[in-house]
C-alpha cells in the first residue's frame, strides 16, 4: 500500500490522469473527512463510482444540485428566495427609519420589535438553508467549501442592517465560486456590500481614511500576515478603497459631471467618486491611482496572483481539511495555486490525492458544525428534517453559530481550539440531546404543526456494515453497558469514533 | 468506582503531573486573574494623558476633559499627568484611593504587524521574537507547570492559547453555566471511552469543571434574593469567577471581547465608556465577591494586544497602534501609581509618527508580576519566558 502511494505522489502532478484513491474500508474515511458525514447514500455512491470517480465529481460538480424536492421546496418558500437582497434591504430599511418616526412610545417599540423579529428571521433563514444543503446536497464538497469560504471572508451578522445581506453574500458571493477561481470569489466578497458594511468600508472616505478593511484584506484574504506588506501599503490600500461603499437608495447622489462617469452601482454596492481619493498611490510596488472603482478591482486581481497569497490560502485549506500538513505539501499546494490562475479545485486535488492526506483520515477532531451536522445525517441517514432549528441552536450552544463570529478573522480551523474540556463536555450534553429523541427536528415551525413521530436510528444498517467494526474495545464495552436506546446514542455520539473524521 | 472517586483520581493524576517539579516548585496560596482585552482597547481614553496637550490636539471629538471637580464627564486625577475615565469612578477610582490598583502605561508586545490576531498570538505565547513559533505552549501554561498547587482554569468558551502545554487546562464559558444533562454514570462511561486516548484528561477535566461551576452557580442562586438587580455580561462573568476562584482555581485567564472602536468610538460616554464601565464594575464586583482575606492574595493583570492610533481617525474612531496601558489591581499590589517608564507625549515622540512606543514589554511586566508572587527564580522566569527581558525592577508591581 505504501508503494502505491508513493507511486500516485510521483504521478499526480500531470493533471490528466487520475490517480487511483484506495478502496475499501479508506473509502468510508474518504467520505467522512469530504462531506458533512457519512450516509447510506455517500456510501453507495462511492461503492458505484469507485474513489476517484467520486472525487472528481465532488472537485466539478457538473449539474445544479438535487435536493429532495420537499426540502427544495422548503428553500424556495423562504423570504430570501423569493426577494432580491436590494428589496428586502430597502424594504427593512424603510422599515426601521417608519418605526423610530412614530409618536406614540409602545407603538414605537412594538414596530421596533417587529423589525428585530424580522431582522432575525432574516439570519435564521439564511442558516436554516445553508443546512439543509449540508444535510442534503448531493455536492457535499462544494457545502463544505463554502462553509470554509464564509469563514475566509468572514461577516458577522449582527452588526447593523447586514442580516438583510448574509443570505445573499452566502448565496450569491462565496457559493458560485466555492471550488473555482480564487480571483472570482475574492472580488465577489471583497465588493459585497455585507463585507463593506462589516469592515467599515461604507464610511471610509477621502479625508476621512479608516484603515480597518484595507488592513484585513492584505491580512486574512490575501496575503497573510508577515508576508511583507507594511504599514505604507495599508495606508495606501485604505485610499484606494475610498469611496467604495453600500446605498440603499434607488437615487443616484448628486455629482460633478466630471465626476459622473466615474460612479459605479452594481446592485447595493456604490461606488461615489465625490468621497474618493484619485491621488496617486502605490500598493505593493504597484502604482495606481486616477481611475476610481477599478483601483480597488486591478489591486485585488494583483492581490489574488502573489505567491504569499497562494501559500496564505494552501496553509488554510490544509489545516481545515487535514490539520497539520508537511511543508512539502502545502509547497506543492501553492504552486498548483500560482500554476492555475489560482483554481480552487485543483489546489484541493492535489491535497486529496497526497499520502499526506491519506495517512491524516480519521484523525481530525470535528469542529462543532462538523460535529452537529454529521450526527443529524447519521441519525435520521437521508430522511429530511423538517426544522432546522434545533440544529441551530445546538452549533449556537458548541459556540460555533453562522454568521455569529465577530472577528474578521473567521473561527479557528485548529483541532485545539475545539477539544477543551469545557467543550468536550457542552459536546456530550449535546449528544444526549441529539441521541435521545428527535428534539424538534421534525416539527415543522409553522403555527398548529405537528410533530411528526422519528426517533434518531444510529444504530443502522451503515452502523452495523462500516462503523461498528471501527470500535475500539473501551467503545464497544461502554455501549454494552446502555440501559436504553436513547442512552447508547447519547454515548455512541460521545465516543471517540465519532468526534473525529 | 464512584463517580466521586473518580474525580478524586482524576486531580490526582493532574496534582502528579503538576508535582513532577515539586523540588523546585514555589507552593502557592496566591491568585493571578489574567484578563485579555481582545480588540486593542483605546487604552489613553481610559487612562488619560490630561497633561498633553498633543492629547487634546489631536483627538479634537474624542479626548476626555482635563480633572475638573464642577464637570461630571471630565477625567479623574491619577497623578500629574495621567487621569482616569469618569465611567470609572465608583468602582476603580475607589480602588486606587486604596492603592490597589497600579496603571502601567507604555506597555505592550514586541510586535509591529498591528494584527489582532498576531499580536494576541505573540503575547499568549509569550515566546521569543521573531523565532518559529510553538502555537502548542503558552505562558499561563508554563507558569502552570512552574507551580505545585497551581489550579488553572480558563473562563472562556475556547481554550486560549495562552494556556496550551501539556496540562490539561479546564475551559468554561462562564456566562452559560447549567445544569448538566449527561449524568454521574454516563459521566463515568464516555471517560471509560476515552482511556488510553489523547483526550482522556481534558474529557476528565472538563466533567470535573463542569460540577464545580455548577456548583457555584446554586450558591449564585441562593444568593440571588439579596441582589435586587442581577448582573449580567462582564459584571456576572466576574461574580462567578469570584465564586470559583475563591475556593477551587487560583490561575485564571478571562477574555473581553468588543474593543475594536474604529467608528463612532464616543469619548466620555458612548461605545467605549459603555464596555469599560462595565468592565470597571465587574472588577469591583470581583474584588468585592474575593472578599478582604482572598483580594489581599489575589493579582489581576488586565492586558490588550495593543494600543489605538493616537489621533483619531475620520470617523471618530481610531485605528490599530502599538502601546497600551496595562493595568494591575491586587490586595496585595503596590498600587495608587502609574507604573514604569514614561515619555512625554508629544509628535516626535510617537511610534512611526502615528502611536505610543513600547517601554514596558508585556513579558517583562508579567515577570515582575509573578517573580515576586510566587517567589520564582530567574531560571524558572526563563521557562515561563525563554529569551524574555526577565523583570522590570522599576516596576515593582507586587
Amino acid at each position: 500500500m505504501r508503494h502505491l502511494w508513493l507511486v500516485i505522489a510521483v504521478c499526480f502532478s500531470s493533471a490528466s490522469g487520475m490517480p487511483a484513491l484506495a478502496g475499501g474500508k479508506d473509502d468510508a474515511a474518504l467520505v467522512n473527512r469530504l462531506t458533512w458525514g457519512q450516509t447510506s447514500q455517500e456510501a453507495a455512491n462511492i461503492d458505484r463510482l469507485g474513489p476517484d470517480r467520486w472525487l472528481k465529481d465532488q472537485l466539478r460538480p457538473k449539474n445544479p444540485a438535487r435536493l429532495p424536492s420537499e426540502v427544495q421546496a422548503r428553500i424556495d418558500g423562504l423570504r430570501i428566495s423569493r426577494e432580491s437582497m436590494a428589496q428586502i434591504a430597502a424594504t427593512m430599511d424603510a422599515e426601521n427609519k417608519a418605526a423610530a418616526k412614530l409618536q406614540d412610545p409602545s407603538a414605537r417599540q412594538a414596530a421596533q420589535q417587529a423589525y428585530q423579529r424580522a431582522m432575525a428571521d432574516l439570519k435564521q433563514q439564511a442558516a436554516a438553508r445553508s443546512l439543509l444543503r449540508d444535510l442534503y446536497s448531493p455536492h457535499q464538497l462544494q457545502e463544505q467549501m463554502t462553509w470554509f469560504w464564509m469563514n475566509h471572508f468572514n461577516v458577522q451578522a449582527d452588526k447593523r442592517d447586514i442580516r438583510a445581506m448574509i443570505a445573499d453574500y452566502e448565496d450569491q458571493a462565496i457559493r458560485p465560486h466555492a471550488l473555482g477561481k480564487f480571483r472570482d470569489l475574492l472580488k465577489a466578497a471583497d465588493l459585497h456590500p455585507a463585507m463593506l458594511r462589516y469592515l467599515d468600508n461604507d464610511q471610509n472616505a477621502v479625508g476621512r481614511v479608516n484603515e480597518n478593511y484595507a488592513r484585513e484584506i492584505l491580512e486574512l484574504h490575501t496575503l497573510g500576515v508577515g508576508s511583507g506588506y507594511s504599514q505604507r501599503d495599508v495606508e495606501e490600500m485604505a485610499r484606494v478603497l475610498t469611496g467604495v461603499g453600500v446605498s440603499l437608495s434607488a437615487e443616484t447622489p448628486k455629482l460633478k459631471p466630471e465626476q459622473q462617469a466615474l460612479y459605479v452601482r452594481r446592485g447595493l454596492m456604490e461606488f461615489n467618486p465625490a468621497r474618493h481619493d484619485f491621488g496617486h498611490k502605490v500598493v505593493l510596488g504597484r502604482e495606481v491611482g486616477g481611475t476610481g472603482l477599478s483601483e480597488f478591482e486591478q489591486t485585488l486581481d494583483v492581490l489574488a496572483r502573489q505567491p504569499a497569497t497562494a501559500r496564505h490560502v494552501s496553509r488554510k485549506l490544509a489545516l481545515y481539511f487535514m490539520g497539520d500538513a508537511p511543508p512539502d505539501l502545502i509547497e506543492r499546494m501553492s504552486t498548483k495555486f500560482l500554476r492555475s490562475d489560482g483554481d480552487i479545485a485543483d489546489v484541493l486535488g492535489v491535497m486529496f490525492r497526497s499520502s499526506a492526506f491519506k495517512a491524516s483520515l480519521g484523525k481530525k477532531i470535528k469542529d462543532p458544525i462538523h460535529y452537529a451536522v454529521s450526527a443529524v445525517r447519521l441519525a435520521y441517514d437521508g430522511r429530511p428534517i423538517a426544522n432546522t432549528a434545533p440544529l441551530q441552536g445546538w452549533i449556537n450552544r458548541l459556540g460555533q453559530g453562522l454568521y455569529n463570529r465577530d472577528t474578521p478573522d473567521g473561527y479557528p480551523l485548529e483541532d485545539s481550539a475545539w477539544s477543551g474540556p469545557g467543550q468536550l463536555t457542552t459536546m456530550f450534553e449535546v449528544a444526549r440531546q441529539i441521541g435521545a429523541s428527535s428534539a424538534g427536528l421534525f416539527k415543522p415551525d409553522t403555527p398548529g404543526a405537528e410533530d411528526q413521530p422519528a426517533f434518531p436510528q444510529l444504530q443502522n444498517a451503515l452502523f452495523h456494515g462500516t462503523l461498528e467494526r471501527r470500535l475500539s474495545p473501551q467503545t464497544r464495552s461502554a455501549l454494552a453497558q446502555a440501559r436504553s436506546l436513547a442512552e447508547w446514542n447519547t454515548l455512541f455520539l460521545s465516543s471517540p469514533e465519532f468526534l473525529h473524521r | 468506582m464512584h463517580r466521586r472517586d473518580f474525580l478524586t483520581a482524576g486531580l490526582a493524576a493532574t496534582t502528579t503531573a503538576v508535582s513532577g517539579h515539586a523540588w523546585s516548585a514555589p507552593a502557592t496560596d496566591q491568585r493571578l486573574l489574567v484578563i485579555f482585552l481582545r480588540g486593542g482597547y483605546d487604552a489613553i481614553n481610559v487612562v488619560v494623558p490630561t497633561s498633553s496637550d498633543f492629547y487634546y490636539e489631536s483627538r479634537p471629538t474624542l479626548a476626555i476633559a482635563r480633572p475638573d471637580p464642577a464637570n461630571p464627564n471630565a477625567a479623574l486625577p491619577l497623578d500629574g499627568d495621567w487621569s482616569l475615565h469618569p465611567t470609572l469612578r465608583d468602582s476603580l477610582y475607589p480602588l486606587w484611593t486604596k492603592k490597589q490598583i497600579a496603571f502601567v502605561p507604555f506597555a505592550g508586545a514586541d510586535d509591529m504587524t498591528r494584527s489582532h490576531f498576531e499580536t494576541q498570538d505573540t503575547i499568549e505565547l509569550g515566546q521569543p521574537a521573531g523565532g518559529p513559533r510553538n502555537y502548542r505552549s503558552g505562558f499561563m501554561g508554563r507558569l502552570a507547570q512552574q507551580l505545585a498547587g497551581g489550579r488553572p482554569i480558563a473562563f472562556t468558551a475556547q481554550p486560549p492559547l495562552a494556556f496550551q502545554g501539556p496540562m490539561s487546562v479546564p475551559n468554561v464559558a462562564i456566562t452559560s453555566v447549567g445544569k448538566p444533562g449527561v449524568d454521574d454514570r454516563q459521566a463515568r462511561l464516555i471517560q471509560d471511552m476515552y482511556r488510553g486516548h489523547d483526550l482522556r484528561a481534558a474529557v476528565a477535566e472538563g466533567f470535573s469543571a463542569r460540577d464545580k461551576a455548577y456548583a457555584a452557580l446554586a450558591g449564585e442562586m441562593a444568593a440571588a434574593n439579596r441582589n435586587a438587580i442581577s448582573p449580567s455580561g462582564f459584571e456576572l462573568a466576574a461574580r462567578r469567577v469570584a465564586r470559583l476562584m475563591k475556593t477551587d482555581y487560583n490561575l485564571a485567564f478571562l477574555d473581553v471581547g468588543g474593543w475594536d472602536t474604529h467608528v463612532n468610538q464616543g469619548g466620555a460616554t458612548g461605545v467605549l465608556a459603555d464596555r469599560i464601565g462595565q468592565l470597571g464594575r465587574g472588577l469591583a464586583a470581583l474584588s468585592e465577591d474575593l472578599g478582604p482575606d482572598a483580594w489581599t492574595n489575589t493579582a489581576v493583570v488586565v492586558i490588550s494586544e495593543f494600543g489605538r492610533t493616537f489621533k483619531e481617525n475620520g470617523d471618530k474612531g481610531t485605528d490599530h497602534g502599538h502601546g497600551s496601558v496595562y493595568w494591575v489591581l491586587g490586595g496585595a499590589v503596590k498600587g495608587g501609581r502609574v507604573a514604569g517608564e514614561q515619555v512625554a507625549l508629544v509628535p516626535k515622540s510617537l511610534n512611526d509618527g502615528r502611536d505610543l512606543v513600547v517601554l514596558a514589554d508585556n513579558r517583562a511586566m508579567m515577570s515582575s508580576i509573578i517573580q515576586p508572587l510566587y517567589g520564582l527564580r530567574r531560571d524558572q522566569i526563563e521557562k515561563i519566558f525563554p529569551g524574555g527581558p526577565g523583570p522590570l525592577e522599576s516596576l515593582s508591581l507586587v
